[in-house]
């Protein structure tokens, strides 16, 4: 007894020890991308400045002076909340048609959605470059972006719904049948004040992968609805980089998904979890 | 519901708003530096002048061009604009991928200086206008030099060089030597690295376009630079092109630099003085020649504005724009264009570096020779050279930082060189 309380003991000990270390190496990049950004462009690549520096707004000053912040970030938040809402509204009824009325094709099917994530973005990219802008006339739009994000996004989303609504006794759901209750009364009423953690979560992860999207938002927007990937992409300059002022700009463009992940992670956590110990 | 229902329709209704848009509405897509930069405030004038709206996208280079190919691929229209570099311009004109520009007699087109013209042509025609270009020379602090008691000359030997960098190095005082571009990319280390291995006898292909890099002449070159700024050098340079050691240059942190014209116009520390580029006794010489130039995809269904725009923006008038604008003055205006630059006395009088850059940029030999076959200086201008400098670069930064030793990443180099030309189908 001894011996297994002196390990439960060190374990105390060496536990946290240790995801504090790897939660500090994690977080160590965003550390240094807020430091850097409050760096001029010369104090940020001399050596002797690496902690000691005369901090500056100057960075940000200038992202919003010259490269117009706020319509970047005002399409970021557009695009990725229709995008992540109408991901939702698609994802909740699949996932809760696989997951209670379950058909012998249903695995399949689930399968061959998550298949389609392994399509190279850049095998498309001049099919979709060409209808989009040829046959739709709907390049550069907030309609495009949201379409394409909710679509890139929706495997994960029907994935992880149905992992959460597979969770829930079906029996809950028959007796509500046996009360009368209708399909969409089934969904309200029953599946999301169960399944409310893990609905968060995946609605949480939909919109970090939405507003961090790069390849088709840079690609499939000029002006009208870039986001803050593309101001990101500008700010990368030939001949090496201004890092004081793509500091400032990747924080500005995280900082956002990272508050409100802060907000959120009692529900991210939650959902993430959810099921993994019965 | 409701509220998601007048969403959907808003959203059509700014699809449908989107497809008639004005005709006077220009994009332009801009590669990031800083006379990219202080042209959207100096355009202000045009759209009052002229009401021609311009939008202004900034676009990393790699990105820039991969756009550009797929809207030329897909019928154009995205962009009105662009920004390309010398290596583009001649290959994108041929493919017929950008339009060929005609300006009035205004435009004064034999103004522009002859290395610019040519390199920007094809068959005789232009087809990309420069806004701002550049060769290389050597910026070196004179008070240190002088204090050491060595000298810089014009077209020094690589020897010379090495002997005055060594006597101004002094760590110890935070300055170092030599701040030479060690940042892996074919427009990064590779410009500066290219320049020397044509200084060394060397170029990247023979007359059949193989790879030449495990030659002699490569290897001689090779070891000069690594050994010059591995001991000469700030510690990192593997991390340093052109802005990074703009900004340690400015700090007093640089004893001498061979880089880009260009940047004597950004240098704000006391003493320095210009020379042309070193040489190791190569008649092609070592200084490169580039320009940034504004060119018309083809597609644009603006083409007329933006021929005019483009007439305006690399004009006599723009320069004295720049000049006359109160937040930047002759010191800030875009160099290495006009010869008529040169000639204001208020220019002369707000560059020191004036006539270095002159010399540098008529000096430039961006022919093919017998020694050199193809055309460009630090590159060369066939549509593969991304690639090769790309997979080059990578090498050259590791041998530059210690990862691997210069036989080593000039065999690698060589490899992956053949490999690429022979899928391109050159052998």
């Amino acid at each position: 007894m001894a011996a297994i309380g002196s390990r439960s003991k060190l374990g105390d000990i060496l536990w946290p020890v240790v995801a504090w270390t790897v939660a500090l190496i994690f977080f160590f990049p965003i550390f240094w991308m807020v430091f850097t950004s409050f760096k001029t462009d010369a104090d940020a690549v001399k050596p002797e400045f690496l902690f000691f520096f005369t901090p500056t707004l100057e960075n940000y000053l200038n992202m919003t002076e010259n490269y117009d912040y706020w319509r970047f970030a005002i399409n970021s938040v557009i695009t990725a909340s229709f995008a992540t809402i109408f991901a939702l509204a698609v994802g909740v009824p699949a996932a809760y048609a696989m997951a209670f009325n379950p058909t012998k094709r249903t695995k399949d099917v689930l399968v061959w959605m998550l298949s389609t994530k392994m399509l190279p973005a850049a095998a498309v990219l001049y099919p979709m470059t060409y209808l989009t802008k040829n046959f739709l006339n709907i390049f550069d739009t907030h309609f495009l972006v949201i379409l394409v994000l909710c679509l890139i996004n929706l495997p994960i989303v029907i994935w992880m719904l149905f992992t959460y609504f597979k969770e829930i006794p079906k029996e809950i759901i028959e007796a509500g049948q046996m009360d009368g209750v209708n399909t969409w009364g089934e969904i309200k009423d029953i599946l999301l004040p169960l399944a409310w953690g893990g609905l968060a979560s995946t609605a949480l992860l939909c919109f970090i992968f939405c507003w961090n999207e790069a390849y088709w938002t840079v690609r499939l927007t000029t002006t009208e609805a870039a986001t803050l990937s593309k101001l990101i992409e500008g700010n990368r300059a030939p001949e090496g980089l201004f890092f004081g002022r793509l500091s400032a700009v990747s924080t500005a463009a995280v900082g956002p998904i990272v508050v409100l992940g802060w907000f959120c992670q009692k529900q991210l956590v939650q959902g993430l979890t959810f099921g993994a110990v019965k | 519901m409701k509220t998601l229902r007048n969403v959907a329709l808003g959203m059509t209704l700014a699809v449908a708003g989107a497809s008639v848009a004005s005709a006077t509405e220009l994009t332009i897509a801009i590669v990031n530096n800083g006379h990219m930069i202080n042209m959207q405030k100096v355009a202000e004038a045009y759209t009052a002048e002229t009401g021609v709206e311009l939008n202004w996208v900034s676009l990393e280079e790699g990105v820039l061009r991969e756009q550009v190919t797929s809207d030329t691929a897909t019928g154009g229209g995205q962009y009105d604009i662009i920004n390309i570099g010398m290596q583009e311009a001649p290959i994108w004109g041929a493919a017929g991928w950008i339009e060929p520009l005609n300006f009035g007699a205004a435009y004064d087109i034999d103004d522009m200086l002859p290395a610019m013209r040519n390199g920007l042509s094809h068959n005789g025609t232009l087809y990309a206008a420069p806004f701002y270009g550049e060769s290389s020379m050597v910026m070196y602090r004179k008070d240190l030099t002088d204090a050491a008691g060595v000298s810089v000359r014009n077209n020094d030997s690589w020897s010379n060089i090495k002997a005055a960098a060594a006597a101004i190095h002094n760590p110890d005082a935070g300055v170092y030597g030599a701040c030479l571009r060690g940042k892996p990319g074919w427009g990064d280390n590779m410009a500066f690295i290219t320049t020397v291995v044509n200084s060394f006898g060397g170029a990247w292909f023979d007359k059949d376009m193989r790879p030449t890099i495990d030659s002699v002449q490569w290897h001689d070159a090779i070891n000069f630079y690594v050994d010059l700024l591995g001991n000469y050098g700030p510690p990192g340079s593997e991390g340093n092109s052109f802005n990074e050691i703009l900004a340690l240059y400015n700090e007093g942190k640089c004893g001498m630099w061979i880089d880009a014209t260009i940047a004597a116009s950004f240098l704000t520390v006391d003493g320095v003085a210009y020379a042309q580029s070193p040489n190791a006794g190569n008649p092609v010489g070592a200084n490169w020649l580039w320009a940034w130039a504004m060119a018309v995809p083809a597609g644009s269904p603006n083409a007329e504005e933006s021929k005019k725009f483009i007439e305006w923006a690399t004009s006599k008038e723009y320069i004295k724009a720049v000049a006359d604008h109160p937040e930047f003055g002759w010191g800030s205006v875009p160099t290495g264009t006009r010869a008529s630059t040169y000639a204001y006395p208020e220019f002369q009088a707000a560059a020191g570096f004036a006539a270095a850059e002159m010399a540098a940029i008529e000096s430039a030999a961006p022919g093919a020779t017998d020694l050199k076959p193809y055309v460009g200086v630090q590159f060369a201008a066939i549509p593969e050279f991304p690639e090769v400098g790309s997979a080059v670069a990578q090498e050259m930064a590791a041998a530059l930082s210690g990862a691997k030793s210069v036989a080593d990443a000039l065999a690698a180099s060589q490899a992956a060189a053949e490999a690429i030309m022979s899928e391109a189908g050159y052998f």
